[in-house]
C-alpha cells in the first residue's frame, strides 16, 4: 500500500450512511486507514489533517460491487487487478468481489491468496469469490473451508451454472456449514445452446437464437426448492434479468428462505432494443430483456426485493467484441457507469431516495455476502469513502475509461452523479481534477 | 483541496467514433428494409435496362473496377450469379472462400475485410453463416457490402429477384412499382421459416408493396411471434388452407445445417407440408410455384411440382443475374444517394 497517508478531514459535505440511517451535514475524519470521527460541521479539530472541502457533495461509504470480473490471473490483456480496481475507484467503489472464472480458475487457496496479494496493485479491496466446483465443471466440490480461510467470501461457478440437482444441493450444504453464500448464475444451459440474446420477436427478426425467460426462472425455482432442504443455507442469485425469476425470489423471501439477489445497471437501464444492428457491446449473459422485464427489475429494486446493484463488470478486448454477434464474448464493463446510471434512472426517473440507492451499493451488498465492517461509516471501520456530486450531469466517454477494455453500451450517455473523490482504507485512490 | 462541480468544459474530441458507431455505406444492400419502395423500383428498372444492354457496352460500365466475393458458406446460385453479374459489367472479381484462404488460419472477418480493401476491392459481396456479419464488414471497411446471405437473418438480393419473378408472373411493369402494386395478391411462404434468411427478406419486402404474406409451417419452424416481425404477415398452420388463398407459393427446404437440436418427424412433415401434384391440383392449380433452392426433391416439394408448368424455379435463378447487376452497379455508382427510409 501507499506510504503513510496523512489524515484526511472531509468537511462540509452531506453525509449519507444507509447502514445507520444518517443523512445530515457532518464532517468526517479518516486516520490510519480507519474512520476516526464523525461530528457536526466544524467540531473536528485535526491540525495535521489534509482538509477536503466537500460542499454540495454527498459523502458516503465507499461503494461495494459484489460481481466483477478482474481477469487476473490469466487474461491481463482484457483487464488486470490494478486496472480493474482503478476503474472501480473512478466509479466510487472501494470494495469489489472478483469472480473465479480466471485462468487458472480461482478454485484453490493459492489463487485466492494471489489475487489479494499487495503485488497486484489493487486500489480497492478485492474479495475473491471461489469456484464452487472443480474447474467449474459441476461435478465435484472444491475445498470450501480452505478457500474461506484464504479469503473467499462466497462460492460460484458463475457463467457455468450448476445444473445437477445433487451437486447443487451438496454445494448449498457445504457452504451453509461455513456460512458462505452459494452464488448462482441462473441459466439452464440445456435451453440456451447457441443463443446470443433474449428470446422474442427481435431475436426472430435478427435471425439470432434467443434465450427463453424460463431458462433463468426455471433454475432459480429449482435452486429455491433445493435451498428448502438445507439448514442455514444461503442462495444468492446473480444478475437477475427476468420478471419471473425475480418473482420467484420475492416469494421465497416471503416464505423465510435466505435468498438474496442482485440486478445490474444495464438490466434496469436497457432493453434488448439496444442491440440495434448487432452491436456486441449490448451482448451479455443474461441478455438484455424486454421492457416488461426491465420495469420489473426497477419494481424489485424499489420494493426491496433486490439486495444489491452489481455491475457484472466483464471487460473484453476490442478484437474480441469486433466479431460476428454469435462469436463475440458476453459481457460489458460497468464500474465507472454504475452510480451515474443508478442516479439517472432510479433517482431522477423513478424518484428513489438517494440513501436507498446507496444502500443497494453499500450496506446491503455487504450484508448479502457477509463482508464485515464494510459498507458503513462507523468509527473503527476501514476508511472507505466516496465523495460525489449527486446533481452533476456528465457524459461518459469509454475512451477515457480506466478499464483496459472499452466494451460498454453506455459510450456517450449522459449520466447524473459524478464521483469526485474515492478513499480506500485511508488512501486517496481517485481524485477528479 | 476543494471539490467543486465541474464547470462547463469543451468536450474532448475523441480520436474516432467507436467501432459500432462507424457508418454503413449507403449503397450497401444488407437488409430488404434498406430499400425504400422508390429504390426497389429503381433497382428493378436498372435490372431491366442492364439485361437489355448491349453486352459490349455493358462490359464498360464498371470496367476494371474491383469486386470481391467473400464466401464463408457454400453456394451455387448466389455466388455464380453475383460473379457473372459483376463480370458482365466489366468488373474484375475475385473469390475468397473459407476453404482456400487465411480464414482457415483463423483470420477474423474484420481483418479479412481490411485486407481485401487494401487489395483494392471497392465492394464486397459477403455470405456468412453468422447473422449480422455484413454490418461488421461494413463498419470495418467503409465499403458498400452486398449481403449474399447472413446466417438466418437476410438474403435481400434473393427477395429482389423473387419480386422480379412475381412481377413478371403478374405482368406488372417495373416502372409502375409502388406501395400498392401487390395489393390483392396473397403469397404463402411454407417450410422452415425459423432458419430461413430468404423467408425473412421476402417477409420484410413484399408486404411493403401491398402483398398479403402467409407464413406456413409447424411451430418448430414457425414460432407464433414470427407474424409480429412486420405488418402484413399472417400465420396459417394448415397448408391446404393457405394454398386455397394463394396466387403464389414459395417453398423452403429444411435447413439441416441450422437445426440445432430441433426434432421433427419427417414423414409427418411431408404429409402436412409437402407441395405435391395432388395437393397443388386440388388447392391451388393456377398458383405460381417458387423455391429459392437448393430443392430437396421428395421432401418439401416433389419433382412433378418443381418441374411442372407452374414452376418458376428456373425463372428465379435467371432473374438473379439482372438483379445482381443492378445491385453491383448501385454499389459502385459514384452518385452518393441518401439511404432510403426504413
Amino acid at each position: 500500500m501507499s506510504p503513510t497517508q496523512k489524515p484526511l478531514l472531509i468537511r462540509g459535505g452531506r453525509l449519507v450512511d444507509p447502514a445507520t440511517g444518517l443523512d445530515a451535514p457532518r464532517d468526517l475524519l479518516l486516520r490510519d486507514g480507519k474512520i476516526a470521527a464523525i461530528e457536526n460541521p466544524g467540531k473536528i479539530k485535526a491540525p495535521d489533517a489534509e482538509i477536503i472541502n466537500a460542499k454540495e457533495m454527498i459523502v458516503a461509504p465507499g461503494l461495494i460491487d459484489i460481481h466483477v470480473h478482474l481477469r487476473e490471473p490469466g487474461q491481463g490483456y482484457k483487464e488486470t487487478i490494478a486496472t480493474g480496481t482503478a476503474a472501480a475507484a473512478a466509479g466510487g467503489f472501494t470494495t469489489v468481489c472478483a469472480m473465479p472464472n480466471t485462468i487458472p480458475a480461482n478454485e484453490t487457496p493459492e489463487v485466492t491468496r494471489w489475487m489479494q496479494a499487495p503485488e497486484r496493485g489493487a486500489t480497492a479491496r478485492v474479495f475473491p469469490i471461489a469456484a464452487a466446483t472443480r474447474g467449474s465443471m459441476g461435478e465435484a466440490l472444491t475445498d470450501y473451508p480452505a478457500l474461506k480461510d484464504a479469503g473467499a467470501v462466497a462460492v460460484t461457478d458463475d457463467g457455468k451454472p450448476i445444473l445437477g440437482d445433487e451437486i447443487m444441493l451438496e454445494a448449498l450444504q457445504a457452504a451453509a456449514k461455513l456460512r458462505l453464500p452459494v452464488i448462482q448464475h441462473a441459466e439452464d444451459t440445456r435451453l440456451t445452446g447457441g443463443c446470443s440474446m433474449n428470446a422474442g420477436v427481435l431475436a426472430f427478426r435478427l435471425g439470432l437464437r434467443g434465450m427463453p425467460v424460463e431458462a433463468e426462472s426455471g433454475l432459480v425455482e429449482r435452486d429455491i426448492a433445493l435451498l428448502k432442504q438445507v439448514k442455514n443455507g444461503h442462495l444468492h442469485v446473480a444478475h437477475l434479468s427476468t420478471a419471473r425469476a425475480l418473482d420467484a425470489v420475492r416469494r421465497a423471501r416471503r416464505s423465510g428462505l435466505h435468498v438474496t439477489c442482485e440486478v445490474t445497471p444495464h438490466h434496469f437501464a436497457l432493453t434488448e432494443e439496444r442491440i440495434g444492428l448487432y452491436d456486441t457491446n449490448a451482448k451479455m449473459n443474461p441478455p438484455l430483456r424486454a421492457e416488461s422485464d426491465r420495469t420489473a427489475m426497477i419494481e424489485g429494486i424499489l420494493d426491496g426485493t433486490v439486495d444489491a446493484i452489481a455491475t457484472d463488470h466483464a471487460p473484453h478486448a476490442a478484437h474480441e467484441k469486433e466479431q460476428e454477434f454469435d462469436r463475440a464474448p458476453n459481457g460489458i464493463t460497468g464500474l465507472e457507469t454504475a452510480l451515474g446510471l443508478a442516479i439517472a434512472v432510479l433517482h431522477v426517473k423513478h424518484k428513489m431516495p438517494l440513501d436507498k440507492i446507496l444502500a443497494l451499493m453499500t450496506t446491503r451488498p455487504a450484508d448479502a455476502l457477509g463482508l464485515r465492517s464494510r459498507g458503513g461509516l462507523a468509527p473503527g471501520f476501514p476508511a472507505d469513502v466516496v465523495v460525489f456530486d449527486p446533481a452533476e450531469k456528465w457524459v461518459f466517454h469509454s475512451a477515457e475509461s480506466r478499464s483496459k477494455s472499452k466494451n460498454t453500451p453506455f459510450d456517450g450517455w449522459e449520466l447524473q452523479g459524478r464521483v469526485q473523490l474515492t478513499v480506500s482504507e485511508g488512501r486517496i485512490v481517485f481524485h477528479r481534477r | 483541496m476543494t471539490l467543486t462541480r465541474a464547470t462547463v468544459r469543451t468536450p474532448k474530441k475523441l480520436s474516432s467514433p467507436s467501432f459500432f458507431h462507424q457508418p454503413i455505406h449507403p449503397h450497401s444492400a444488407i437488409s430488404a428494409n434498406d430499400f425504400s419502395v422508390a429504390e426497389v423500383r429503381r433497382i428493378l428498372e436498372s435490372a431491366d435496362a442492364l439485361e437489355k444492354d448491349n453486352p459490349i457496352k455493358r462490359a464498360n460500365r464498371l470496367a476494371k473496377r474491383r469486386v470481391a466475393l467473400l464466401f464463408y458458406e457454400s453456394s451455387t446460385r448466389t455466388r455464380t450469379s453475383f460473379e457473372l453479374a459483376a463480370k458482365a459489367l466489366g468488373a474484375d472479381t475475385t473469390l475468397v472462400s473459407s476453404l482456400s484462404s487465411s480464414i482457415e488460419k483463423g483470420e477474423s472477418l474484420k481483418d479479412t475485410g481490411i485486407t481485401l480493401k487494401a487489395l483494392g476491392a471497392e465492394c464486397i459481396i459477403l455470405r456468412s453463416p453468422y447473422s449480422g456479419a455484413p454490418y461488421l464488414l461494413a463498419r470495418a471497411t467503409g465499403l458498400p457490402i452486398l449481403n449474399a446471405g447472413d446466417g438466418m437473418a437476410e438474403h435481400p438480393s434473393q427477395a429482389l429477384l423473387d419480386l422480379r419473378t412475381i412481377l413478371q408472373f403478374l405482368a406488372i411493369r417495373s416502372s409502375t412499382v409502388n406501395e400498392k402494386s401487390l395489393r390483392g395478391v396473397t403469397l404463402t411462404i411454407c417450410g422452415d421459416i425459423l432458419h430461413s434468411r430468404v423467408a425473412r427478406s421476402n417477409a420484410l419486402l413484399l408486404p411493403r408493396l401491398g402483398a398479403k404474406v402467409i407464413l406456413c409451417g409447424p411451430p418448430e419452424f414457425l414460432p407464433d411471434l414470427a407474424a409480429e416481425m412486420t405488418p402484413g404477415l399472417v400465420i396459417e398452420r394448415d397448408f391446404d388452407s393457405a394454398l386455397r388463398q394463394s396466387q403464389i407459393v414459395m417453398m423452403l427446404r429444411i435447413q439441416a445445417e441450422r437445426l440445432a437440436g430441433v426434432q421433427i418427424d419427417l414423414d409427418d412433415y411431408r404429409t402436412r407440408y409437402q407441395a405435391n401434384a395432388e395437393r397443388i391440383a386440388a388447392r391451388a392449380p393456377q398458383a405460381l410455384i417458387m423455391h429459392p433452392g437448393p430443392i430437396i426433391r421428395g421432401m418439401e416439394i416433389t419433382a412433378e411440382v418443381a418441374d411442372g408448368p407452374h414452376s418458376a424455379i428456373a425463372n428465379q435463378v435467371y432473374n438473379g443475374v439482372p438483379i445482381r447487376m443492378a445491385l453491383v452497379a448501385r454499389a459502385l455508382s459514384t452518385v452518393a444517394k441518401k439511404r432510403g427510409p426504413k
